[in-house]
């Protein structure tokens, strides 16, 4: 974090992140909205490597930017016919929105900058996890160990799958 | 620092989440707000945490249950779009047809 080309690369993260997520919420047309996403995702993976967490990064690009957009742009494909002139998206209830988001920024805000020991906090470097140890401690059963996660993980894929499929179905 | 991204994320999603009609648009508003949260998980757990490593696997399974959970979300959506031929929640007032 200390070099100039880490400030750098955060701030232009940090931007891009505030900015197209604003755009994602305001843009008037659904597939616009869908590439904004898309953009805010990849600069959460930016922030990611920026942290060291490499494995963390690359399963963002792989199953946000990579797997979700594109089952977001699918379905916005199947839900509105492209060609007809496609209705604006709408905003109703703008002003309790606004105030909604604005009240939980502000409070949020408040206290994040009342705590000034986490504000001007440095990444201590510590030796960044390896893939060999992140695999063991994924499948371990020990006191660091993640395997009954990862079972429920894999059983709640396949109840998705499965509801899926049952849900659209054709009948 | 790193948090205040992550902040405005979140209310960009509030915002979406009550301003949007449409249903595809809140479903993405949903997903800003999921990833503000795994930002927020990482960021704890690398500044406060450095040497242990929950944070970092509480993003990685919270990742694979917003995949699943918005893949079940889109094939409701697509379900919903067959019988009403709208994705708009006014013309949803029926929970059965």
């Amino acid at each position: 974090m200390e070099s100039l080309g880490n400030i750098i690369l955060y701030f232009v993260a940090a931007l891009s992140i505030i900015v197209f997520s604003v755009m994602t919420v305001t843009t008037k047309k659904i597939l616009r909205s869908a590439t904004y996403l898309m953009f805010v995702l990849l600069a959460t993976a930016v922030i990611y490597f920026q942290m060291d967490y490499e494995f963390l990064g690359a399963v963002q690009i792989a199953v946000y930017a990579g797997g979700i957009v594109v089952l977001f742009v699918f379905a916005i494909m199947l839900t509105h016919k492209p060609g007809n002139d496609v209705a604006p998206l709408t905003l109703h209830k703008k002003w309790l929105g606004l105030a909604a988001a604005l009240l939980g920024v502000v409070l949020c805000g408040y206290a994040l900058f009342s705590y000034t020991k986490f504000c001007g906090a440095t990444i201590t470097s510590v030796s960044a996890l390896d893939m060999n140890q992140l695999g063991h401690m994924l499948l371990s059963t020990d006191k660091l160990g993640y395997l009954l996660p990862f079972e429920a993980i894999s059983v709640l894929l396949l109840a998705c799958i499965i509801g899926g499929v049952v849900i659209a179905r054709k009948r | 620092m790193y948090l205040v991204p992550s902040l405005v994320m979140f209310g960009c999603g509030v915002f979406g989440f009550i301003t949007r009609k449409n249903m595809i648009a809140m479903l993405i508003s949903l997903e800003l707000m999921l990833n503000s949260v795994d930002i927020n998980f990482v960021v704890f757990n690398r500044f406060l945490y450095p040497e242990q490593h929950e944070g970092m696997f509480f993003t990685l399974f919270a990742i694979a249950i917003a995949a699943a959970e918005t893949a079940v979300a889109i094939a409701l959506i697509i379900n919903v779009y067959r019988v009403v031929k709208n994705v708009d929640i006014n013309q949803l007032t029926k929970l059965k047809f």
